[in-house]
Formats: structure tokens, C-alpha cells, sequence
């Protein structure tokens, strides 16, 4: 990295590559390339403001007055200790603990597919990995992704052979232990021609102090794939959490998409969905937050090719002075024709003080395509409550069940069981209904 | 029916309620004992549907006059929840859906709930089942229902009869239907109908509110009153009922205004 580049960049991105342990350079020389050309873009970019459009509503200027130091990579969990965290019906599972992969805590797939760390299987699996990672979710304009980048080394890696049917779920656990310190959690799923699989993303944390997640997620779906992606974002209270997730579908392909926030102080989640001829994906959403959280939703649906069809339900639950952000853009390119999409966004604001913006977007660039989208935002409906009410159930309990209800239409969306149950726990008892 | 030692349930005197500033019923009489079956008629917007709100207690109604005796006990000054608790069951026009919440959940908290409140046991998710799915029976609803969540996708009517389910559970002491009639088949209607005639008894009172009198067909009611203008302008038999499909409430509105001005 020559000075010229790098004064441009800010003093705290300086001081995020500065401090960092320097990475052992890869035998495979593309990946040292590949972390040099994400070096060089961090340098050339600064962490947004308000000031710029994607960033309007969300202000992460606390983030740089964080001091975070580099994690330490020794890993003191014991399988007792993630027994809270494991979900009953996965038993694949790749646990990392402050973005470095514990071997220990993990039990990768038996035989057929690979789900493992990208770092032992680099060997063997040069030339496919090559081909995608890095490649889909961009980072020469975005800083966040670029600097994950920079720092890849240990990452989830999935590989799902042809028609392979994969029923138990594969479970990606990120555990944050270290106060201060900033990971990099990082996923690559490839899935072939007509592959199924359900994969769990889980952010979770053991202490509730300051610590940055910067995680970076690719799905390549070849033609006939089906994948179900469940995205749980339970970090520790004051934790800042930016993700970048980009899933490219080819033709006929399947991508069914849940994602929950319901943790940090601060967190941002980035969802770009590619779709060629006759795919489709659902992209759902909930963020459940209360104090003084933010939690901010942007995804991008991109119809490239016609045919391709997209559900988006995201839904926002405001209490206290939290601050909940959506902006959905759907993009049906030209020549995209007979694109059926769909998209809405509900938002609760359960207190004076709790705040949305909400910006759905869609630019259409063919004329012959479905497309409606709406968002609507509300206190719970006063009629709602009467009916309960006239049912015997007092005020608090009505207003507590509707709550629960407004966010479990989304929770019974994800498909394992275990997971389900966990999260509408959590529900409970942020809206605490006695149920 | 109509019985001879039977006790007054219900006891509306000059009641006055507005929504919004607006007065919308004006100066309501209605008395209903055990046993009856009452159906109040009249055209959009006679106060028929304020009225049943306003019994059940919703929030948006202002009580500027009157008072409403509910079992000897000052019916206004309760909750909602505390009416619901007491013994009055408001079966509604739109119930509403609540996606996320399982009937079968939803049906035993409440029924807990009221129990609780009426000081008798409550039943175990086992026991429930048995008892709730008895009762469906009786509203030939199939056994799915329990499992999906409340109203959610239901048809119009598999709504009504969700409400009437609720009726059977919390075995209220006076039950006031909302246009339970409209927007169901004969079928529905039917089913509804008989599900309702089997729940009445000599310790209970229903009051129908409704547009038609096809309803009254299938729950013959002991008394029909006409409402205009937030108040009851004419009160009969059930042959009163027929008499408002063939000819209209014109002629009862006439006879009122005529009858005022003698009295004036």
C-alpha cells in the first residue's frame, strides 16, 4: 500500500488496518491479490456520514469513537458454554468465535458436501473458490465489505453438490466474547443445479460490551437451487453490527430469505438479491428493537432477466427511542419482463419517542411487469385491542398479544422449529405477553 | 322465550352517546329480562351498531346521559374486560384477524381469563381441547380451526362462527349479535342460527342487531324494536319483523312523528 493512497483515507480506518495483526501471506496468491485489491479500496474510501443518501438516517459516528483493537485469537469457549446457542435440529455446525474459526466447537458435514472453514479448504478447492469469492458482494464502494475483505482469512464455507437434498439445517454460529475488538465474519455458500438446503446465519453474543461485527455473506445459487437463508442478529446491547449480504440466482432458481435483528446498539444490513430468468426469492424481514437501538434494513432486488418473481414482507417493531431504518429498492432492468414483484413494509411505533424512515423504491425499466409495494406505519389499532378486550382480556395483555403477533407473522417464516421457538421467546418477552 | 319468573338482565334508561362530539344516541330506553330473545332493526345508521359497542364498552363512545343497569350493577362504569368478565359478549360485526396468535391459544386464554375472573377453575391445554372441541361440534366447524391462527384467512363465515364459538365458551348472561347475519350463505346462516338457538336459555338473554329480517327466520326473537335516530321508535313482536320487509320502516318512522306531535 503506497502513502499516496492512504492519506486520503480516514484516521480511523487507518488506525482498523494499522492495528490489525498482519495476515500471513496465502500460498494461493490470488487470495494475497485479491486481500491487496480490498486494502487499496479501504484507502480510498471513508466510513459515511449522514451525508450520504445511503447513509441518511443511519449515524454510526459513535462507531469510530470506539477504540477497537484487534481480537485475540484464542479461543477459551468450551462446548458448555455454546450449548445455549446450538439448535437442536442442526448437527452440522460451524461455530466462530470473534470471526476465528473454532474447530473444536464445530462439526463440519460428514462427507458428500463441504461445509467448513474456507481456510483448510483452500487447497483443494482453489480454482472454484477463486471464481466467487469476493466477486458478488462488491467492494470497491463500500467500505465495510472492503475492509472484511482485507482481513479474510478464517470463513464459512458451504459447497452443495448438484441435486443434492440437504434436510437438516446448516448452522453458521458467530459468537461475539471479546469487548472492543472488531470481527470479521465471513460466508461463501455455493449452491449447484439443484441443490436444497436451509443455512442459518446466527450472530450471537456472551457479554454485553462495545465490540464492531463487520460480516460480509455471498450466495451463488446455480440454475434449479434452492436455498432458505435464516439470518438471526442477536448481538450484545451496545455492539455495532454492519452486514453485507449479496445472493446472485441463476435461472429458475430458488432463494427464500428470513432476517430478525433484534440485537445491538447499532446495525445495518445490507441484502442485495440478483435474479436471471425465472427466479424467485422472498425477502423478509423483522427488526424487534427497543432504548435507544437502530437497527436499519436496505435491500436491493434486482430483476436483471424477465420472468423472475419477488415477495418482500419486512416488518418494524419501535419501542422506547429505538430508530428503525428501511430502505427496499426494487430494480426490474430493461427487458425484464413479466417481473412479478411484491413488497411491503409495516412498522409498529409502540411509543411517541420510537422513529421510522422507511424509503421503498422501485425502478422499473420494462413495460410489462407486476409490481406493487407499500409501507404502512402505526400504533396498534385501537379497534384491535377493543375486540381482546371485549374478550375479557385486560388492556396490557391485548396490546402485548397484538404485538407478539404483528412480529411472529414473520418469525413463523423460518422454518427450524427450535430457532422459531427461540426467537419468539425473545418476542414474549420484549412485548411480554403471558402466553 | 318469554318466562314468568324470569329477572331483568339488561336496563337502558334516556341513554345519550356520542362519538366525536356528534350525539348518536339519543335518549335510549331497552329492557331485557332472562330467557328473551330481542332483535333491534332499523336503517344505516340508526345508532343499532353504537348501541351494541356502546354496552360492550368501546373506547371511541362518549356517555353524555343515562344510565345502563347490567344485573342490578352500573354497567358504564366497567372496562370492557371487566363487562366481558361479567357476563356481556359482544359477537362482532368484523372480527378482527390476528395472524401469528393460534385459535386454539387464543380461545383457551380467554377462556381462562373469564373463568378466573368468575372465580372457577381453569383447564389444562388437554382439558381444553376436549371441551373446545365439543363445542365445535355444535357449530360444525372442522378441527383445522383450532390450529390456524385467529380469523386469519377465514372466510366470512367461518369468522361468525369463530365469534359464536367464543360465545359458547365464555357462556355470557347477555349476548348481543352485530349483524351476525350479513354476508353469510344460507348455509352459514343456517349453521350460525342453530348454534345461537342452542346456547339460548331461560338464564340468558340475546339481542340481535340486524339490517333483515331473514335472520329472524332462523332465531325467532320474542321482541322486535325499531331504531331511528339513536333511539327505539316502535317495538312489537316478531311479526313486527315481517311487517318491516314488506313495507319498509317508512310507515314507523310516519306513525313515531305523528304520535310526537300528539303528545306534543
Amino acid at each position: 500500500m503506497s502513502a499516496a493512497t492512504t492519506h486520503s483515507a480516514s484516521p480511523y480506518i487507518q488506525g482498523l488496518i494499522a492495528d490489525q495483526p498482519r495476515l500471513a501471506s496465502s500460498p494461493q496468491t490470488w487470495l494475497n491479490k485479491l486481500r491487496s485489491v480490498a486494502v487499496e479500496a479501504v484507502s480510498e474510501l471513508i466510513i459515511p456520514t449522514t451525508r450520504d443518501e445511503e447513509w441518511r438516517f443511519t449515524d454510526i459516528s459513535m462507531l469510530t469513537k470506539v477504540s477497537l483493537q484487534p481480537a485475540h485469537t484464542a479461543i477459551k469457549l468450551t462446548h458448555a458454554d455454546i450449548k445455549r446457542f446450538q439448535l437442536k435440529e442442526a448437527s452440522t455446525r460451524l461455530v466462530f468465535v470473534d470471526g476465528v474459526y473454532a474447530s473444536k466447537l464445530s462439526t463440519p458435514f460428514g462427507s458428500g458436501i463441504t461445509v467448513s472453514n474456507l481456510a483448510t479448504e483452500l487447497a483443494d478447492n482453489s480454482s472454484v473458490i477463486k471464481q466467487h469469492l469476493g466477486q458478488h458482494a462488491a467492494f470497491k464502494e463500500n467500505v465495510f465489505s472492503a475492509l472484511n475483505t482485507a482481513f479474510l482469512h478464517d470463513a464459512a464455507l458451504i459447497m452443495l453438490p448438484p441435486n443434492k437434498a440437504v434436510s437438516a439445517p446448516l448452522h453458521l454460529l458467530f459468537i461475539a466474547t471479546q469487548k472492543e475488538v472488531v470481527s470479521y465474519p465471513r460466508c461463501l455458500i455455493l449452491a449447484d443445479t439443484g441443490c436444497e438446503a436451509t443455512i442459518v446465519e446466527d450472530y450471537v453474543s456472551t457479554q454485553d460490551e462495545a465490540y464492531f461485527t463487520n460480516a460480509v455473506t455471498e450466495f451463488v445459487l446455480a440454475d434449479n437451487a434452492r436455498i432458505h437463508h435464516i439470518r438471526a442478529q442477536r448481538e450484545g446491547a451496545k455492539a455495532f453490527h454492519i452486514a453485507n449480504c449479496s445472493a446472485v440466482l441463476s435461472r429458475s432458481s430458488n432463494y427464500q430469505s428470513v432476517h430478525v435483528a433484534m440485537g445491538a446498539r447499532i446495525s445495518r444490513y445490507n441484502l442485495n438479491i440478483k435474479l436471471a430468468e425465472g427466479a424467485e426469492c422472498s425477502a423478509d424481514g423483522l427488526a424487534l428493537i427497543s432504548g435507544r437501538q437502530l437497527a436499519d434494513t436496505h435491500t436491493c432486488i434486482d430483476h436483471v432477466q424477465p420472468h423472475g418473481i419477488s415477495r418482500q414482507l419486512h416488518k418494524c417493531i419501535v419501542d422506547g427511542a429505538a430508530h428503525a431504518v428501511f430502505n427496499g429498492k426494487i430494480m426490474v432492468r430493461h427487458g425484464a419482463q413479466k417481473t412479478d414483484s411484491q413488497q411491503s413494509n409495516r412498522t409498529l411505533l409502540l411509543t411517541d419517542k420510537a422513529h421510522v424512515d422507511t424509503k421503498p423504491q422501485l425502478e422499473i425499466f420494462a413495460d410489462d411487469v407486476k409490481c406493487t409495494h407499500g409501507a404502512t406505519i402505526g400504533q396498534l389499532d385501537s379497534e384491535e385491542v377493543f375486540y381482546l378486550q371485549s374478550r375479557g382480556l385486560s388492556n396490557a395483555l391485548a396490546r402485548n398479544m397484538l404485538t407478539y403477533a404483528f412480529g411472529a407473522e414473520i418469525i413463523e417464516r423460518i422454518s427450524v422449529t427450535s430457532l422459531k421457538k427461540s426467537l419468539e421467546r425473545t418476542v414474549l418477552e420484549q412485548t411480554s405477553t403471558p402466553l | 322465550m318469554i318466562y314468568r319468573d324470569s329477572k331483568t338482565i339488561l336496563e337502558v334508561r334516556n341513554l345519550c352517546a356520542s362519538v366525536s362530539g356528534t350525539p348518536i344516541l339519543k335518549n335510549m330506553n331497552f329492557t331485557v329480562k332472562s330467557g328473551e330473545v330481542h332483535a333491534i332493526m332499523g336503517p344505516n345508521g340508526s345508532g343499532k351498531s353504537t348501541f351494541s359497542k356502546v354496552l360492550a364498552g368501546h373506547p371511541d363512545y362518549e356517555i353524555t346521559g343515562g344510565t345502563v343497569l347490567f344485573e342490578g350493577k352500573n354497567l358504564l362504569e366497567l372496562e370492557p374486560e371487566e363487562r366481558a368478565r361479567a357476563g356481556v359478549f359482544l359477537a362482532f360485526q368484523y372480527p378482527i384477524e390476528i395472524p401469528g396468535v393460534g385459535n386454539n391459544q387464543f380461545l383457551r386464554l380467554t377462556y381462562n381469563t373469564v373463568q378466573t375472573h368468575r372465580g372457577k377453575e381453569e383447564l389444562d391445554p388437554l382439558e381444553f381441547d376436549d371441551f373446545v372441541r365439543e363445542k365445535m361440534k355444535l357449530l360444525e366447524m372442522r378441527e383445522d380451526f383450532l390450529d390456524r391462527s385467529v380469523n386469519a384467512g377465514f372466510s366470512g363465515g367461518e369468522k361468525k362462527r369463530n365469534e359464536i364459538l367464543q360465545m359458547a365458551l365464555l357462556e355470557p348472561s347477555l349476548a348481543i349479535l352485530d349483524e351476525t347475519d350479513s354476508g353469510l350463505d344460507i348455509d352459514a346462516l343456517r349453521i350460525v342460527s342453530n348454534g345461537v338457538n342452542h346456547l339460548a336459555n331461560k338464564d340468558n338473554a340475546i339481542v340481535l342487531v340486524t339490517h333483515y329480517q331473514r335472520l329472524l327466520n332462523y332465531i325467532v326473537p320474542d321482541f322486535v324494536h325499531v331504531m331511528e335516530a339513536g333511539r327505539i321508535i316502535k317495538s312489537g313482536g316478531k311479526e313486527l319483523a315481517l311487517e318491516l320487509e314488506t313495507r319498509g320502516y317508512d310507515w314507523v318512522s310516519e306513525e313515531y312523528k305523528a304520535a310526537s306531535r300528539v303528545t306534543a
